[in-house]
């Protein structure tokens, strides 16, 4: 077959397409397609090729495309870029500066990866192929030394080995527990039983974490073959992959990939011809925060309801179907082949003292660059907010970060230089979690931060124990008068001794966290509490109920119209001259605002 | 040559494993990311350059890289280099080298730069315009 130049056509160029749940939901199915009809029209299509690949992290700055071997980096794609990029780009090599990243503090544009403060301190282990490769073709995923870790396990080494390995590499899991990995497979092995299990745990379920799904669609067969491993480790030879069912990518993303290491041999019987036989099935779950509790997962996927039950007995003696089970959270299943390859010095060589390796987190909030990042163990999280999010939105004042989900709590200035580890977090209170990261400015109301998160758990709560279902609801309801304005101090007293009941009184790790989110806040922003109950002010102004009417000085006329509404009568001022209303008076019922021909009251 | 059906037979050894490696890596080679010893090919694409056959220069050049198996050398299309009455142009960016723009590169001049310079680093002195120029 000749092509138009009278040779082989050979594919010189690949526009990568993020097809990560973020960027599809900006339009990025669609600019694949109209990408590939461009390319045709101009006849490039033969040599040009359209790829859709998985997660960059960059999702704030979502549709991502991203051209290689140039390099360049294209953000907020839109439909009507396509042309441009095409025609320009592809066609007569100039890069389309109009679309490309622009840093936040130096007002400069970015045309590589490699050159963005973004990507620069970072690690990318976990995520060493979202946005690198297809994830719906295995052969890419194997172009990047994929299944060769499987092969040199099931090969070369003993279980023994490979659950050595981990153990002196020190990786920890990932879901937030921060257990040895190594040493959990160790105690799976060591379970009397013939019959074992590993479990993949991917009900991500806190507010504003996605790293395991965005792994599990950018790369799926990383988890599945570090689940193999697993099971060679451990001695099972069925995998479970635990996916909540909103998460419906991911789920057909893993489906192509599993039907399609079936395909190769690496699930099934006799895998590598080692003897070894696994496989691996998925089951959805409902979405229940509670089920990522293990022993609530375990119930869930026995078809029973997802409640937890006291521990011990831990999964690895009596866990699926009351046989010896591995629970494993998918982004510390991304880990365990680039450990396998690469050896636990290099690995260990990585991080804190205490933690090896990388962590995945989730910018949210009020920090430019919203997104995915990886980091190495011991990055502070100044580097984190400042160097890779690119600071606060708007130039606003930095207030608090949020880790750790509903588990967690918030850290203040004062600590944004500790080097982020397991120990370091728990230490100023708060906690590594799964690793969501919602960065607060000074608009953030800390009462109405820790309230959101108790509805949260309130809400998520299983009902099986009653410290968790009864206090946390009863916490809740305390916050929401506080931040209602008719709270009291003997409330916040309530609040801090339910807090400290629940906490130790709870069945699970969700009661007896869920609190943390209120103790955090009364630690470092008591005045913020004092203030609701007490003056019924709100600093940040985010408490609605608190809010006040004003006046706008440039608009009032004085002509006292307003003043002669108020019930309460908090408004005062001469005939012809400015009005002013007195905030501690004011019962916001909205009289004067009607009142007024001018538009000079202000309404909260 | 049907290359479509690929033979999805079970990969029973890590020799298997890498042969299937070797052939999938061609699909991805595009995607290294400017970091470390590449060897860079720019090729001027503006009007004057697609006009005076750019595009089967660029192709020749990926063709005979294909040809003779190389990892570090990628080519990049780029707009005017300023050489428009010796189009089309090359330039070879070398790591730690000054950059070489050929001029007037059709077909064959495009493969002996491959065998030349990038494979026997032997530079083609009648088709050099420029080797002292510094790159910006």
């Amino acid at each position: 077959m000749k092509g138009k130049g009278g040779f082989m056509n050979t594919v010189r160029s690949h526009i990568m397409v993020c097809g990560g749940t973020g960027c599809v939901s900006s339009g990025s199915d669609k600019l694949i397609d109209l990408f590939k009809e461009k390319l045709s029209s101009v006849e490039y299509d033969s040599e040009v090729k359209v790829i859709k690949t998985g997660c960059f992290g960059f999702c704030g700055q979502g549709p991502i495309v991203k051209i290689h071997p140039d390099n360049v980096f294209y953000v907020q794609v839109t439909f009507d870029d396509v042309d441009e990029i095409v025609e320009e780009h592809i066609v007569k090599g100039r890069v389309v500066k109009r679309l490309l990243y622009e840093e936040p503090f130096y007002k400069r544009k970015v045309q590589s990866t490699s050159k963005m403060d973004f990507y620069k301190k970072q690690y990318r282990v976990a995520l060493r192929n979202c946005g690198l490769i297809n994830p719906e073709e295995i052969e890419e995923y194997i172009a990047f030394d994929g299944y060769e870790a499987l092969g040199k396990v099931l090969l070369e080494m003993s279980p023994e080995d490979v659950t050595g390995l981990l153990k002196d590499a020190g990786l920890r899991g990932r879901g937030g527990g921060g257990f040895p990995t190594g040493l959990k497979w160790e105690f799976t092995a060591k379970s009397p039983g013939d019959e074992k299990y590993i479990i993949c745990n991917a009900d991500e379920g806190d507010p504003g974490a996605f790293m395991d799904r965005s792994i599990l669609e950018g790369d799926p067969h990383s988890v599945l073959e570090a689940m193999i491993i697993g099971g060679y480790a451990t001695g099972a030879n069925n995998g479970i992959i635990y996916i909540r069912a909103e998460y419906p990518l991911a789920i057909k993303r893993l489906n192509i990939a599993i039907d399609q290491a079936r395909e190769l041999g690496f699930l099934g019987k006799d895998i590598f011809g080692s003897g070894f036989d696994f496989d691996i099935r998925v089951k959805l779950g409902a979405g229940a925060f509670v089920c990522g509790e293990e022993t609530a997962l375990i119930h869930s996927v026995e078809g029973k309801r997802g409640e937890p039950t006291k521990k011990p007995p831990f999964p690895s003696e009596s866990g699926y179907l009351n046989k010896p089970t591995t629970v494993n959270n998918v982004e510390t299943f991304a880990n365990v082949c680039p450990i396998i390859l690469k050896g636990a010095d290099w690995y260990s060589s990585i991080g804190t003292e205490t933690s090896k390796g990388t962590k995945v987190f989730a910018l949210a909030g009020s920090v430019n660059n919203v997104g995915l990042v990886e980091v190495p163990m011991g990055t502070t999280l100044r580097e984190i907010i400042y160097d890779i999010g690119g600071g606060i939105v708007d130039g606003k004042k930095f207030k608090a970060v949020q880790t750790g989900g509903p588990s967690g709590g918030v850290i203040t200035t004062d600590d944004l230089d500790t080097p982020i580890d397991y120990e370091s977090l728990k230490n100023i209170g708060s906690m590594m979690g799964s690793g969501g990261m919602i960065i607060m400015d000074e608009t953030s109301c800390m009462v109405n931060i820790a309230k959101f998160y108790l509805e949260f758990s309130q809400d998520e709560s299983c009902g099986k124990c009653t410290p968790c279902r009864i206090g946390v609801k009863r916490m809740y309801e305390i916050l929401e008068r506080i931040t209602e304005g008719e709270g009291t101090l003997e409330d916040l007293e309530k609040l801090e001794l339910l807090a400290n009941m629940i906490k130790s009184s709870s069945l699970c790790g969700l009661g007896q966290t869920a609190p943390n989110p209120v103790l955090s806040t009364m630690n470092y922003f008591y005045d913020e509490y004092r203030e609701h109950v007490e003056k019924g002010y709100c600093r940040a102004g985010e408490c609605k109920a608190l809010m006040k009417y004003s006046i706008d000085a440039e608009k009032c006329i004085g002509c006292t119209a307003c003043a002669r509404v108020c019930p309460v009568n908090c408004i005062t001022g001469k005939a012809k001259e400015v009005h002013v209303i007195d905030q501690s008076e004011c019962i916001a019922c909205g009289a004067c605002f009607d009142a007024c021909k001018f538009d000079a009251v202000i309404k909260p | 040559m049907n290359t479509e059906v690929v033979n999805k037979m079970s990969v029973k050894s890590l020799e298997e494993l890498r042969k299937l490696r070797e052939e999938s890596k061609k699909k991805v080679s595009l995607r290294k990311d400017g970091e470390g010893d590449f060897i860079e090919l720019m090729v001027g694409m503006a009007t004057c350059g697609i006009a005076a056959g750019a595009r089967t220069t660029l192709n020749a050049l990926l063709d005979e890289i294909e040809n003779k198996n190389l990892e570090n050398v990628k080519v990049v299309q780029v707009g005017c280099l300023g050489y428009c009455h010796s189009e089309p142009i090359v330039q070879v960016n070398e790591p730690g080298k000054e950059p070489i723009i050929y001029g007037n590169v059709d077909d064959k001049r495009a493969r002996e730069i491959i065998n030349k310079h990038i494979i026997n680093h032997e530079l083609i002195d009648d088709a050099i315009i420029i080797e002292t120029y510094k790159k910006p």
